[in-house]
């Protein structure tokens, strides 16, 4: 019987001295998964990356690969490849040979290694690159190659470290969307990390929020995105807004919140502690010309244009609002009365208590 | 304007012109001139190539010609394949102050002239020296042991005299190997050996090829060393060149002699060169 699972962490710790680098860190990767780490830098996600590829060793806790224990296995005989930050491709090597260099390490022939790296990059779009070298190709190119020279071995699983980092936004947007259809293509499990929200929320199946040492949350880019379960992920995952306040009282699922201000604002969440972290996504919050056009939202009040933030589809207004030390974020409308609003403008805004979510601080 | 430009330009180069001009090249023609001439009567002399046909006629010379030529290249392959894990070790694995430590201990030994550093390996090496006299209080000889004046003891004085212009330039050269790509190596499942002789060497090709032509040169050209730790036996081509000039008086003989040790050389560097397809521009810029 196969496994159900193509990576298994188990209770994984690195600690280099007394830190913790990676502190006990348990999930696993379902087969054509597409699995992310999101984190900031120095959350360790480097690290556990590189314990999964065998460049580091686990403190204690076990990795399995398709069941099999990797523990003790060096690096060259896991079943696990790895795209670099830097890419790493080899610049003596042409760009067919880079690609072949794993079949040859394995005993594959000349001619044999030679045919299966055509077929590979012509699968990846670089037909007849054979005889180039890699300092001859486009960065999109590059990172092309270094992803048809890991799929030739047909690893269980493939490692993408940051790949994308080096490309400029047009390309990094475009390789988005290729390295997604690229997995969908070979049906690989990939395990993504990432400190860039945006590129984890669009490939990924699934994404495990990472941060010092720990997961905080495994989810669907939905889930983490529309229920957060820590504040670090509410905050760490999308635009939002945040305030802190004191929990003041909690009735049929509605938290009421208060801000140092006296405002109080209701949420969902329990907040176990009198201090309490509020965040509300910058969409979620309704605009109107006055107070009737917010209906029944619980939560309303008005306030003044500071800014217009314009950056096409994710334009957002920034609203100065009396009892929030800090302006409110949301999004600038595109149509309606609205639409042209300016800086300076008085505007009315409200929210319903299920789109802010309350936790304790 | 522009012959101001012109003017300061070539005043500029005066110096290295200056330089290659009268300590190089006139030099070089002079000999070139000089290793054509023959003594037909004393003081009477005619152009003729006599002095390189004297040098094919006469087994002496040839031959020490080529053991002189095969054992530069045996001294630089032995300083490579020492050479090579040190300044592994130098470029990849010692950090920071450990990494300047390990080159100072490699440079230590040039602060004293070549001649003081022969003379220590041969109070080392000699019937009454240190060697010898360990080799007896450890009761592996019953006499004294003489090591000097042999091809082992010329090998190792030119071997240890240039290690350090084998382990800088490799060194450099392997210093800028970036460590993923040697991650990248093993990851797509090269063995050490796979890594080694596909990524670093080829990475290391420029290094290689510059310190071996410094320690191939160096050797050629040297003469303290094969004299005083090879003795009679040493036959370094340089003890004719020396011989000729100094001993026998026979300018134009030695003047041919150093023509055909300069050929020598650059046929094996070119030859060097093409074998590792190596530019000549790349591997100076690496030494």
């Amino acid at each position: 019987m196969a496994p159900s699972t193509d990576l298994d962490i188990v209770n994984v710790t690195k600690r280099f001295g007394s830190h913790a680098a990676v502190d006990d860190v348990t999930f696993s990767v379902a087969p054509g998964e597409f699995f992310s780490i999101l984190g900031p830098s120095g959350c360790g996600k480097t690290t556990l990356m590189r314990m999964i590829a065998g460049f580091e060793h686990p403190s204690s806790g076990d990795i399995r690969i398709r069941g099999k224990s990797m523990i003790g296995v060096p690096a060259n005989r896991r079943p696990v490849n790895m795209v670099f930050q830097s890419l790493a491709l080899f610049p003596m090597m042409s760009v067919g040979e880079n690609v072949a260099y794993g079949l040859t390490c394995r005993g594959v022939n000349r001619a044999d290694a030679e045919e299966r790296a055509n077929r590979v990059l012509e699968r990846v779009g670089l037909k007849g690159f054979g005889e180039r070298r890699v300092t001859a190709l486009s960065g999109g190119q590059r990172q092309r190659v270094a992803i048809a020279r890991c799929l030739v071995l047909e690893p269980t699983l493939v490692l993408l470290d940051e790949p994308l980092g080096a490309l400029d936004l047009k390309l990094r947007e475009h390789m988005k969307i290729e390295l997604k259809q690229l997995q969908g293509t070979f049906n690989t499990t990939f395990a993504y990390i990432t400190h860039d929200q945006s590129e984890a929320l669009v490939m990924s199946d699934r994404i495990a929020v990472m941060n010092q040492g720990r997961f905080e949350q495994v989810g669907s880019p939905r889930e983490l995105y529309h229920n957060p379960t820590t504040p670090f992920v509410a905050s760490f995952v999308g635009e939002t807004n945040r305030w802190q306040g004191e929990t003041v009282g909690e009735t049929a699922g509605t938290t009421s919140v208060r801000l140092p201000s006296g405002a109080v604002l209701q949420g969902r969440g329990t907040a176990s502690q009198p201090t309490a972290l509020a965040f509300v996504r910058p969409e979620a919050i309704a605009l109107a010309q006055g107070e009737v056009g917010l209906g029944g939202l619980p939560n309303r009040f008005e306030g003044r244009v500071s800014a217009v933030l314009f950056d096409g589809a994710n334009s957002s207004l920034l609203i100065t609002t009396p009892g929030f030390e800090e302006p409110i974020r949301a999004v600038l409308p595109q149509a309606g009365p609205l639409a042209g609003i300016e800086v300076g403008a008085p505007v009315h805004l409200g929210w319903a208590a299920d789109a802010m979510k309350v936790f304790a601080a | 304007m522009k012959s101001a430009q012109r003017l300061t330009l070539y005043l500029l180069l005066a110096p290295a012109i200056l330089w290659l001009g009268l300590l190089i090249v006139l030099p070089h023609v002079e000999i070139l001139i000089l290793s054509f001439s023959e003594r037909v009567a004393p003081r009477v002399y005619a152009y003729g190539a006599g002095n390189y046909l004297e040098f094919f006629t006469e087994p002496l010379y040839w031959r020490t010609f080529a053991r002189t030529a095969i054992m530069s290249i045996f001294v630089t392959a032995i300083t490579l394949v020492l050479a090579f894990p040190i300044a592994l070790y130098i470029a990849r694995v010692a950090q920071g102050r450990t990494k300047a430590m390990l080159l100072l201990l490699c440079l230590l030994p040039f602060w004293v002239s070549e001649l003081v550093r022969t003379l220590g390996w041969m109070m080392l090496l000699r019937e009454t020296g240190v060697v010898s006299y360990l080799l007896r209080a450890m009761g592996l000889a019953d006499q004294p042991v003489e090591l000097l004046y042999n091809d082992g003891a010329v090998i190792l004085g030119l071997v240890y005299g240039g290690l350090l212009f084998m382990i800088v330039p490799l060194a450099n050269a392997l210093e800028s190997l970036e460590p993923s790509v040697v991650e990248a190596g093993f990851d797509l499942g090269g063995s050490r050996w796979t890594v080694l002789r596909r990524i670093v060497i080829p990475h290391a090709m420029p290094g290689i090829v510059a310190g071996s032509i410094i320690v191939f040169m160096l050797t050629v050209g040297n003469f303290a060393t094969p004299v005083l730790l090879g003795g009679k036996n040493g036959l370094w081509f340089t003890e004719q060149i020396y011989a000729q000039f100094i001993t026998r008086f026979n300018w134009p003989q030695g003047a041919a002699f150093g023509m055909l040790l300069l050929l020598l050389s650059s046929i094996i560097v070119w030859a060097g060169l093409r074998l590792t397809r190596q530019s000549l521009g790349t591997t100076l810029r690496q030494a």
